[in-house]
């Protein structure tokens, strides 16, 4: 019999996690509503920002948290970088082809981490990784709660962004509309650029926060890249908000499963959602039907 | 019902098939050099069986390892339990990978949805798999199964000598190409390529889309399995991560792509090209620093993608490739 308590310590572990992956998939979904690309180089940004928040610790003494704002730049011009350079000419080209474009970007980030850094799990000590707060019964680390605060105002902030802004009115249109948004005169080609490098910046912001509690290793990205696909298909192909309740959705799920079963099978319950959501949803937890 | 020109085809390929048949005989080649033979001839086997899918149907599956996983495993598995001879296990595999491949295909092609949602589920269908069978004792779990060593013959399809399997695969691709050479010029052929240039259009002039893009998953995915048995059978040893692998799919749709998608025989000039050019770079790369020669890989990849979108045999005229628009 399972306890309360254990359950609820599920529940809060699962939606810390959670909240991560909202953060990582909410990248990738954009990216894919608005330029209709399957990034599966997102892994690897993930995993390259990860790496920057464990080396500016180690060597300068850097709090993760506080490199959130070295590092987000950083991987807005990486992603900037990425676009101008190997996104934008293959933007017309079949979509097997972007696909694969952006897996040769993966097996080269990947093994460039490997022979760099090792395939080594590192972790890294900070003097606050094992302090808990208690919230009755239930034990929560901090580097995990203020991950968990980041990453959801983060998220929210972006979703304000879009909703709210200019820039955010011309992302949205880009992504209905292409030719439309042309007309009305948003420069569509900026709009793509903007978006992609959004995009790698949320794993400017997942990748440190991830990096206080989690392992660090040249494939830590594959993990991620595949729980965010189920979310993104979860939410709704480019929904932004679906990615973000997709994401809490499927931390929960594989914490709370774990409790019933062994902890290396839980991943196949992320993908039971995904199949029942197919059967069922299959434009998602927030989509409409289309026809 | 054949395309004009066919006999030259049929001609440049019989010669290439002969003096592949003739190679073993003639010269004496080392068993390493085989083995790349064999390789390439596998390879190009799984890259013509994803084609059929991914190229002519246009429905590009990211999970193909899912389907030689299922022949790889079932044909072995059943063997080691109840000694079921490789070849029964070999067919069964391939029944059971088509019926995984309808289910598949059913998910994602189901209220009409299309294009990136069978890309999602088919990678997340093989991951599936791969976490399945590394977590499931009784199928071996991560350290994967051994076959077993009984005698050597035909029949259980078991050989000391390398000879035999390179026939075996070469025989299986010769008939792989001869069956997309059939597909390609007829009706299915040409169902399946409308689908893919259009499907709104295909479903407008009476073509039963959703059938026939089940059928193309369901072949795929049994001629996927085929050579799954065998890559099982060669090398005697299968664990979840070679054959269910996220790279292995990815390795099953690179040569399509490098070689030309959507024809008869850019699957086949892919692997023979890209195979070893990767192999030696494996060699000269691979010892000093891990992780080198993919890097180098993997920007041969980009390198493609943006300066030969159309792969190997779009370099060569417009007559044999196809129109790929979106």
């Amino acid at each position: 019999m399972v306890s309360l308590d254990l359950f609820l310590q599920a529940v809060v572990y699962g939606l810390i996690m959670g909240s991560i992956y909202a953060l990582t998939s909410s990248g990738l979904t954009l990216i894919l509503g608005v330029l209709k690309i399957i990034n599966v180089s997102h892994g690897e940004f993930l995993m390259l920002s990860m790496y920057a928040a464990y080396y500016l610790f180690q060597g300068f003494q850097i709090d993760p948290f506080l490199a959130t704002f070295l590092i987000l730049p950083i991987l807005f011009f990486f992603g900037a970088f990425t676009f101008y350079f190997f996104i934008r000419p293959i933007l017309k080209a079949p979509e097997i082809n972007q696909i694969l474009l952006t897996i040769g970007i993966s097996i080269f980030l990947q093994n460039l981490a490997l022979a760099l850094f090792t395939a080594d799990f590192r972790t890294l000590e900070l003097s606050y990784s094992q302090k808990t707060l208690a919230l009755g019964k239930i034990s929560i680390g901090v580097p995990h709660f203020a991950a968990f605060m980041i990453s959801i105002s983060v998220t929210m902030g972006f979703y304000w962004v879009l909703k709210n802004t200019d820039l955010g009115r011309s992302i949205r249109a880009a992504a209905q509309n292409r030719e439309a948004a042309i007309l009305f005169g948003i420069n569509v080609d900026r709009i793509y650029l903007i978006t992609f490098s959004l995009g790698a910046a949320c794993l400017g912001v997942a990748g440190p926060l991830l990096a206080t509690f989690y392992y660090v290793t040249p494939t830590v990205g594959t993990v991620f890249l595949l729980t965010s696909f189920v979310v993104v298909i979860l939410g709704g192909m480019g929904n932004f908000l679906g990615a973000f309740f997709g994401g809490l959705l499927i931390g929960l799920t594989e914490s709370v499963g774990a409790i019933f079963m062994p902890g290396s099978l839980s991943p196949v319950l992320t993908f039971v959602v995904l199949i029942v959501i197919l059967l069922l949803k299959p434009e998602g937890l927030f989509g409409k039907r289309r026809r | 019902m054949m395309g004009r020109g066919n006999w030259k085809f049929f001609l440049g390929l019989s010669g290439a098939l002969l003096l592949l048949i003739l190679l073993p005989l003639t010269f004496k080649i080392s068993s390493y050099s085989l083995h790349i033979f064999i390789m390439v001839l596998y390879f190009s086997y799984l890259s013509s069986a994803w084609n059929l899918l991914g190229g002519f149907a246009g429905q590009h599956s990211i999970g193909h390892s899912a389907f030689v996983g299922l022949g790889a495993y079932t044909s072995t598995f059943l063997f080691l339990q109840i000694g079921l001879n490789p070849w029964i296990g070999m067919v069964l595999g391939a029944i059971l990978a088509s019926l995984a491949g309808l289910f598949i295909g059913f998910l994602s092609f189901h209220y009409r949805l299309r294009g990136l949602y069978f890309v999602l589920v088919t990678i997340a269908f093989a991951e599936i798999l791969a976490i399945l069978f590394s977590n499931i004792r009784f199928l071996g779990g991560a350290s994967g199964l051994v076959v077993p060593l009984k005698e050597e013959s035909l029949w259980l399809f078991q050989f000391r000598s390398k000879v035999p399997y390179y026939y075996i695969i070469l025989t299986m691709l010769a008939l792989n190409i001869f069956f997309c050479y059939w597909v390609r010029w007829t009706r299915l052929g040409y169902y399946l390529m409308a689908i893919r240039e259009n499907e709104d259009a295909a479903r407008a002039m009476g073509i039963r889309v959703m059938d026939y893009k089940l059928l193309a998953t369901a072949l795929s995915a049994f001629l996927s399995a085929l050579g799954g048995t065998f890559y099982a059978q060669y090398t005697y040893f299968i664990d979840p991560l070679t054959v269910f692998g996220f790279g292995l799919s990815i390795e099953i749709l690179i040569y399509p792509i490098v070689g030309g998608v959507g024809t008869v025989l850019g699957p086949v000039i892919g692997t023979f090209v890209l195979y070893p050019f990767a192999e030696l770079i494996r060699t000269l790369l691979g010892a000093r620093t891990a992780g080198i020669h993919l890097m180098v890989y993997g920007a041969i990849l980009v390198a493609i993608m943006i300066l030969a979108p159309r792969g190997i045999v779009g370099l060569f005229g417009k007559r044999f490739s196809p129109k790929k628009e979106k």
